[in-house]
């Protein structure tokens, strides 16, 4: 039942082969098992999941629900759910029970989804390997001595493991494809503005987007169908309506231009990565994709200016937590500047405290213009760069991590090796574009993600161009051994 | 050493917008509640709420733009500004700095010898207000009241070109008047709705640079407002001719002590790290919006003073005053419109009369009047019609404060309708003649003096009620002896 796609279980229930709650208490009973030694999840939400399932056993037995109706899946731990620990991975929020829904959260309750609980993430989704947790990294099923990548490595690893069928997760410079790269994952963030920030923990304002890790394209898109849509509480979601994804999954891609981003075929890629990225852009041109090289000059600029946009803006957004009205608070405060010092110095690890520093410097007065201003110009260069090449091509393809997963601790003592980690997946980001990561390949048994990036508002066609390609391979259906 | 010295002045005033929910949230904005009840979560800055902009505000903005004559931006931006502070639940408060909705307006001031001088306004910005922190004692603690947190404001930051506490007064009197005429903000002080930040610095008279300037925070009446601007003129000038500098710093007024005093200096002064909020989009203004909000502009205070000069005959004084607030040039306005335009001086008398005196000793508004428009105009066109005469109308006023009866009315059950058949003034004359036999000779001798002592005798026969022109007219022939006696 595990090895089912969000799709099958919902056909499954559908046709009443197993109840909802028969697929939670199985989901359940794998956490369990194989939860300690993964660390996936930060809290199992196992009663309220049961509960869950049995009202929507009800709403099937009355002939109704839709296609999510009793299907189990997992969130993020970044997204608030009303009455359940919301912890961001941070010691800061780790007795933070949100009193609200996210507004993604909210609308797949509405949809029947089940929530399982909540997965483990790099802490206030600052990181790229799921080390910097408050909980302890996660380990990448594929090797329990190698990362899962980050931020959202604790749901990438519960979906790979098959001890989620599908899970929520945010991307704000790779945090979804990099670690659905290196699990084996179809993972989708789609355009900024597409699925609301409402209710979702902000690390970087303009780059957090909310996306999911699956199994396939086809979970994808009926996944992220239900959570997408313009919500009034956030002024930067768009007003747009949102397609049926999954309609639109089996059109032919003959005719349409793939572009081969060169930037990304350059030093840094392991040559055994870029042969699998190569043989998918093989399979898409026996799809009937013509394929044109094309060139983002810029590109190569988008570590540095994503490492001046996403920490100015997290030193501000990650104010709040004062330790005044919630979340860790530090013990017999002297005065006020100790109450502020202590609860933020002790409440926050390392990597968030280097991000902090690093905004509230590049903002500072007489920095400003030499940093913040330069990247957000540098920011236009890219977009403009994406904007000529959408100009000539349909989608963008290249690899989503230069390297395969590596082991836990490897870079942990060098940020900057880290951060080049995200140099792919960083520009979709800035330029707010639709952006997939789905597997092509292993290397001495460890995934390689290929990653597909589209114009704005595009994600029907990336799903239907990651959906094709899944119908000539099998990379997708490859299970972690001990998970099958 | 005795130098003249010129002062300088520029303000920046925090108007409340008197919108019914906050600006960035939907929680109420009403005055006075209990602590921390008008506060939801994105109030409270809880994790993962976002903003969203309450369109009222920029309506209002633009509003006060147009009327200041300034530019309105097309496009405005909300920026976010950094620091630490328990009543500031984000960490940052959302406010406008690069690119704010007002640019480059003025408005005209009216100073006390009559003189007319024009005060640049720089700008006007959107913000969110913080909460406030509250002293009392909490066993020890501090505790915070965050209703007022995210109300909104419009910051609107002057030119320096004010050059005395009495022309920063009038500016914010100016500027006063106008929000409430726009129905914009509720202009109450004591509320804190209506508060300044006064830019104070002094310089050589002649000399063209600025003087090293101190900022005097929270200023929130008239009276403090020149008090504080006068004693600190008066600090910097001892600073100065002691031979000492001006430091660039934040200074608090203490109305107790009448003193300003040192907040913290500019080394002292947060780096607010300002940047574009990118929660919010920017604020895109249409011409049409403009248009639109334009045509709903009333009529302004000094349109209003203008159109009550020619087309009321007042002064330019009286056409100030009745003009200085929306609802009592309104007020006016129905009583002339009942009266007749040719009557509007009488109107106006009374408005800033008697009306004016009775609101101000029992502490109400206009609004709050015990005598309404109608009923005034009732009242006074009875001294039109001559069926009293004014002084008897200041009593029947009173009577309609007090009891709300109508003119008329009280007129009538009192008895105080005035007497003008000729035949009964004669005849109270005739009675008042007989009475005082001496005095008739004497006027009669030539003391013409005691044609009043026989005036004020027939009035108080009459009970005041006799026609007062009548009585002259026929007082002054029976004394001459024409007609019976």
């Amino acid at each position: 039942m595990h090895t089912l796609t969000l799709a099958g279980i919902s056909a499954g229930i559908k046709a009443r082969r197993f109840s909802s709650v028969e697929v939670t208490q199985h989901f359940l009973g794998r956490i369990e098992r194989l939860n300690p030694a993964l660390n996936a999840f930060i809290t199992v939400t196992a009663d309220q999941a049961l509960a869950q399932a049995a009202a929507a056993d009800q709403v099937v037995a009355a002939g109704k629900g839709g296609p999510l109706t009793g299907v189990p899946i997992a969130h993020k731990d970044i997204f608030c759910t009303d009455g359940v620990l919301t912890t961001c991975a941070s010691k800061m929020l780790s007795n933070f029970v949100s009193p609200y829904d996210a507004t993604v959260v909210r609308k797949l309750k509405e949809a029947g989804v089940v929530m399982l609980g909540k997965t483990n993430m790099d802490e206030f989704a600052m990181g790229s390997s799921n080390e910097t947790s408050w909980y302890g990294p996660v380990k990448n099923p594929w090797d329990l001595s190698r990362v899962p990548g980050g931020s959202s490595g604790g749901s990438a690893a519960a979906v790979a493991a098959r001890i989620a069928p599908a899970a929520t997760g945010t991307d704000t410079g790779g945090s979804i494809r990099q670690p659905a790269a290196l699990t084996a994952l179809t993972g989708i963030k789609p355009t900024y503005g597409r699925v609301s920030r409402y209710g979702m923990i902000a690390y970087a304002s303009s780059l957090d987007q909310g996306g999911v890790l699956t199994l396939n394209a086809e979970d994808a898109a009926l996944l992220l169908g239900a959570m997408s849509g313009f919500d009034e509480r956030d002024s930067t979601s768009v007003d747009l309506a949102v397609p049926d994804y999954t309609a639109t999954l089996n059109q032919p891609l003959k005719g349409i231009k793939v572009g081969i981003l060169k930037e990304f075929f350059g030093k840094g890629l392991e040559a055994t990565t870029e042969s699998l990225v190569r043989d998918a852009l093989e399979v898409y041109e026996r799809l009937g994709a013509t394929l044109v090289e094309v060139s983002l000059p810029n590109l190569p600029l988008s570590v540095p200016t994503y490492y001046v946009v996403a920490p100015a803006e997290c030193s501000s957004n990650l104010s709040r937590f004062d330790g005044v009205r919630f979340g860790y608070s530090c013990a017999e405060p002297k005065d006020l500047l100790d109450l502020y010092t202590r609860s933020r110095g002790e409440g926050f690890g390392a990597e968030v405290k280097r991000r902090i520093m690093t905004g509230t410097y590049v903002l500072s007065a007489g920095y400003y213009d030499a940093y913040y201003i330069k990247a957000q110009k540098v920011r236009q260069l890219i977009s403009d760069d994406f904007k000529r090449a959408f100009a000539q091509v349909d989608l963008l393809v290249g690899p989503t991590a230069p390297t395969t997963a590596f082991e836990l601790g490897a870079k942990v003592d060098d940020p900057i090796t880290m951060y080049l980690n995200d140099i792919y997946t960083i520009g979709a980001n800035l330029a707010g574009l639709p952006a997939m990561s789905i597997p092509c390949g292993f290397v001495e048994g460890l995934p390689v993600g290929l990653q597909l990036i589209g114009p704005h508002f595009a994600e029907a066609k990336l799903l239907n161009a990651a959906h094709q390609y899944q119908q000539q391979t099998e990379w997708h259906r490859r299970i972690p051994a001990g998970y099958a | 050493m005795n130098m003249e010295w010129e002062t300088v002045i520029g303000l920046e005033i925090h108007a409340q917008l008197a919108t019914r929910s906050k600006i960035f949230s939907g929680s109420a904005t009403a005055y006075g509640a209990e602590p921390n009840t008008q506060a939801n979560l994105v109030d409270l800055g809880y994790p993962g709420v976002l903003p969203v902009l309450n369109r009222e505000v920029v309506r209002m903005a633009v509003k006060f733009g147009l009327a200041v004559g300034a530019t309105v931006a097309k496009r405005s931006v909300f920026a976010r500004k950094n620091y630490f502070y328990p009543d500031l639940p984000k960490g940052y408060q959302i406010s406008q700095y690069e690119l704010p909705i007002v640019q480059l307006g003025k408005l005209e001031i009216v100073l006390d010898d009559g003189a007319r001088k024009t005060v640049g306004i720089t700008r006007a910005h959107l913000e969110e207000d913080a909460g406030k922190s509250l002293h009392e004692n909490f066993q020890g603690y501090s505790g915070i009241d965050l209703n007022r947190a995210g109300t909104p404001l419009l910051e609107i930051v002057s030119e320096p070109d004010m050059r005395s506490a009495k022309e920063a007064v009038a500016y914010m009197k100016r500027i006063h008047t106008l929000v409430r005429y726009l129905e914009i903000c509720d202009g109450n002080m004591q509320e804190g709705s209506f508060r300044c930040d006064a830019n104070v610095s002094v310089r050589q008279k002649g000399q063209e640079k600025l003087g090293t300037r101190c900022e005097i925070k929270n200023l929130n009446s008239f009276r403090f407002i020149e008090k504080a601007i006068n004693h600190e003129v008066a600090r910097q000038i001892d600073v100065i001719e002691g031979g000492g500098k001006i430091r660039q710093e934040t200074r608090l007024y203490d109305p107790d002590k009448d003193e300003t005093r040192p907040l913290r200096s500019k080394e002292e002064a947060n780096d607010y790290r300002y940047f574009p909020d990118p929660d919010l989009l920017p604020v895109i203004i249409e011409q049409s919006f403009i248009d639109q909000v334009r045509a709903t502009l009333p009529e302004l205070p000094d349109q209003k003073a203008a159109r009550f000069v020619e087309q009321h005959g007042l002064s330019p004084y009286d056409a100030g005053t009745l003009s200085a607030s929306r609802e009592v040039g309104d007020y006016y306005e129905a009583v002339v419109a009942a009266l007749g335009a040719a009557h509007a001086k009488l109107a106006a008398n009374w408005v800033m009369g008697d009306l004016s005196a009775s609101l101000n000793n029992d502490g109400l508004e206009i609004s709050g009047s015990r005598i309404g428009a109608a009923g005034l105009a009732a009242l006074l066109a009875r001294i039109v019609d001559e069926t009293i005469s004014g002084k008897i109308a200041k009593e029947v006023f009173e009577a309609m404060w007090a009891d709300g009866q109508s003119a008329d009315a009280i007129i009538e059950a009192r008895g105080l309708k005035q007497i003008t058949d000729a035949g009964a003034i004669e005849k109270v004359i005739d009675e008042v003649i007989a009475a005082n036999p001496k005095q008739l000779a004497d006027y009669r001798a030539g003391r013409d003096k005691l044609f009043g002592f026989f005036v004020g005798q027939v009035m108080k026969v009459s009970g005041g009620k006799a026609n007062p022109a009548q009585v002259n007219d026929l007082l002054k022939k029976k004394l001459q002896g024409q007609g019976s006696l």
